[in-house]
């Protein structure tokens, strides 16, 4: 299993070194390589995390070490199938080192043994996570795009034609990307907190309970919805909507350490 | 070699010259040759025996005699000593910044100098207009033959060949191809953005028409006087607005060129404000090349809007000035390949004149000869001389045809000179 992890690392390390170089050097075969050589990663990622599923029955989201893996594979995934919608290639450079470094931390995390928990044989719990890891890494992409455009927006306005100038593509295309990581990030956040809360109905009972994470998602989701609401209705786009996605997935990352470490609620054995 | 050249009295094509890298702007101003100068000049330094073609250029960068001899320090002699006295100055004062090119180095260097490689902006396109106008008048004063003819011709088509194939005049380092690129930074694409143009000028009609050629979809024009916006709105095939519609187009409108005399700005920081509400935060672009300046600076610090005058666009010029010099070692290939190719025809062209003199000694044979046959036939009229003068041309041209067939074409293996060398001997030509 450790073994088949590392692989995954480094594809994702050779990857990020491709990227890395084009983003210098702005020559097209370099991200062509960087492409495939996360989508190897990928693969080999989602088949292990299969396997894993089919062979104990339980699914892999059981402990922390566990959740990053995911999470890594979903930024990578997410990323894969964006490239080939909006051709912001230049995001690569941002997503690749991002999955192999959630992936290392993953890797050296002890792993608990699974507990023979009833819950992750759940068909709603395992939709509700992974939709919610989907939209996750939608988030992290969105706050990538937001950090592109922060940099090619501070190098127009401060006319400051360097490095960031010429290797960045337009704000439009980044703006645009960033706007449908977020769209489709919020669509996913929204079916997952309802499945989560269709679960919780059937385990505890009640839709809602006011769980610390249950409360912090939707305070995420909220922030969210108001960035997609202000945009459509003013307009809010550029810089605010780079800032918004960046402080969204601030509050996304809070909702998913920060919460289980500081304070409690029944999400909070799951991510030991 | 030296020795069959002589014989064979080949022109080869000599240059001297210098320019902003050799010579100090005190030297060449003094030096330069205005385009009367340049005439006179051609006058005088062209009568001297020992130059053949002449072609004199002159810019604010340097100074470049172009001349085709058979006696090249003859040549070189004739136009130091011409130059000198021309401009009054000592030979001792400008020798060490002259440069003096012979056959495949001139030519290279002729095609380097138009095609903008040798400037000191590299890729500025005024140097191809300015040979060519010396190229004018050099034929005007007939002191342009078969070789400089052909050179420059061929200076012409690389210059153009280098311009299109290569960046060399690519990347913004004019105004208006900078204001584009800037556009494509924020909007991605010009496609379908709409247009507004304040005053006129040269600067702003020309960003206005590259803006254009990028597929902008509509054109306002707005002047102070109304008359004038019709007219450049009919140019541009716009709509005219008048100047006190600009704040209220600030809604729709993407990308603002402005170039007026105003002493105040014409767009302030307020007016931007309100609209950008209403454009949705839909981003704006302001291109202010007016001086003093038109649109207030402070309205780059507003979210969405970018404001780039005169002084910005010029400071992104200086940075493509550099991705141009990397582009002009394309340049210098294309350069490499045609002096090649010159050098070719250039070889060929010494078979002309053996022909031409070849020729000629035919007809002075002929001539006399007819004059002898006349002077015995008076009785002859006129029509019937006519006839005999036409049979003998004909006899001329066929018994040409062979040889010049050969001399031409691949029947000499290997030097042609030594054939040429046979055929001045066998026909004494050099005499």
């Amino acid at each position: 299993m450790e073994s088949i992890n590392l692989i995954v690392i480094l594809f994702y390390l050779s990857s990020t070194a491709f990227y890395a170089a084009y983003f210098i050097k702005q020559k097209d075969f370099l991200h062509h390589i960087g492409y495939y050589l996360l989508f190897t990663g990928f693969i080999i990622h989602i088949l292990s995390i299969g396997t894993r599923y089919t062979s104990t029955g339980i699914y892999p989201a059981g402990n922390l070490k566990e959740n990053l893996s995911i999470a890594s594979g979903a930024i990578a995934g997410v990323f894969l199938l964006l490239k080939y919608k909006f051709h912001l290639k230049i995001l690569g450079t941002y997503t690749a080192p991002l999955s192999a470094i959630v992936m290392i931390i993953s890797f050296f995390l002890p792993g608990y043994p699974p507990e023979p928990n009833m819950v992750f044989k759940n068909f709603w719990l395992i939709t509700h996570v992974s939709i919610i890891f989907i939209g996750e890494a939608s988030f992290a992409l969105a706050c990538g795009a937001g950090m592109l455009y922060l940099a090619q927006e501070h190098a127009i306005k401060t006319k400051n034609h360097g490095f960031f100038y010429k290797r960045l593509p337009s704000l439009d295309l980044i703006d645009s990307t960033g706007h449908a990581c977020i769209v489709v990030g919020f669509t996913l956040l929204t079916i997952g907190l309802i499945i989560g809360s269709i679960y919780a109905k059937s385990v505890w009972g009640r839709f809602w309970s006011w769980d610390p994470k249950e409360v912090w998602s939707m305070i995420s989701w909220l922030l969210y919805a108001a960035l997609l609401h202000q945009r459509l209705t003013m307009g809010w786009r550029g810089r605010r909507a780079a800032i918004m996605s960046i402080i969204g997935f601030a509050a996304l990352m809070f909702t998913f350490f920060g919460v289980n470490f500081l304070l409690t609620g029944h999400h909070g054995e799951f991510t030991k | 070699m030296v020795n069959l050249q002589n014989n064979n009295k080949m022109h080869e094509i000599v240059l001297l010259g210098l320019n902003h890298i050799t010579a100090p702007v005190e030297l060449r101003e003094c030096l330069a040759f205005s385009s009367q100068e340049a005439i006179d000049s051609l006058g005088l330094l062209g009568k001297d025996p020992a130059v053949n073609e002449l072609l004199i250029f002159s810019t604010c960068n340097r100074v470049e005699i172009l001349m085709t001899s058979t006696d090249i320090p003859a040549a070189i002699h004739a136009a130091k000593t011409h130059i000198s006295k021309f401009k009054n100055i000592e030979q001792g004062k400008y020798e060490k910044a002259l440069y003096i090119l012979q056959g495949e180095d001139a030519i290279k260097h002729v095609f380097r100098v138009a095609s903008s490689l040798d400037s000191m902006i590299i890729g500025e396109p005024q140097i191809l207009g300015q040979i060519k106008e010396a190229y004018r008048i050099a034929t005007e004063n007939k002191t342009s033959g078969v070789i400089l003819n052909r050179l420059l011709h061929r200076t012409f088509f690389v210059a153009k060949k280098v311009r299109t194939e290569t960046g060399i005049g690519g990347s913004a380092v004019s105004i208006s191809y900078a204001a584009v690129e800037l556009g494509k930074k924020i909007f991605g694409s010009l496609e379908g953005k709409k247009v507004l143009m304040i005053g006129a000028g040269e600067m702003v009609e020309l960003a206005v028409e590259h803006i254009i050629q990028n597929r902008a979809s509509e054109i306002y024009v707005a002047n102070r006087t109304f008359r004038r916006a019709v007219e450049l709105a009919d140019r541009f095939q716009g709509k005219a607005l008048r100047f006190e519609e600009i704040p209220d187009s600030l809604k729709s409108v993407d990308i603002i060129i402005s170039s007026t005399g105003s002493p105040d700005f014409i767009i302030s920081c307020d007016m931007v404000k309100e609209n950008m509400r209403l454009r949705k935060n839909r981003p704006i672009f302001f291109i202010d090349i007016a001086v003093p300046r038109d649109i207030d600076p402070a309205i780059n610090r507003i979210s969405n809007a970018y404001v780039y005058d005169i002084d910005d666009l010029k400071s992104v010029i200086d940075e493509n000035l550099e991705e141009r010099k990397k582009e002009a070692v394309k340049g210098e290939r294309i350069v490499d390949e045609a002096v090649i190719k010159f050098m070719e025809w250039y070889k060929n062209l010494e078979v002309v004149p053996t022909i031409v003199s070849m020729k000629n000694k035919l007809d002075v044979i002929v001539k006399s000869e007819i004059e002898k046959t006349q002077s015995t036939l008076k009785h002859l009229p006129e029509a019937d001389l006519k006839v005999i003068n036409r049979m003998t041309d004909s006899i001329i041209k066929r018994f040409m045809h062979d040889p010049t067939l050969f001399l031409k074409g691949n029947g000499c293996h290997g030097d042609k000179a030594i054939y040429l060398d046979a055929t001045r001997k066998l026909f004494k030509l050099d005499e």
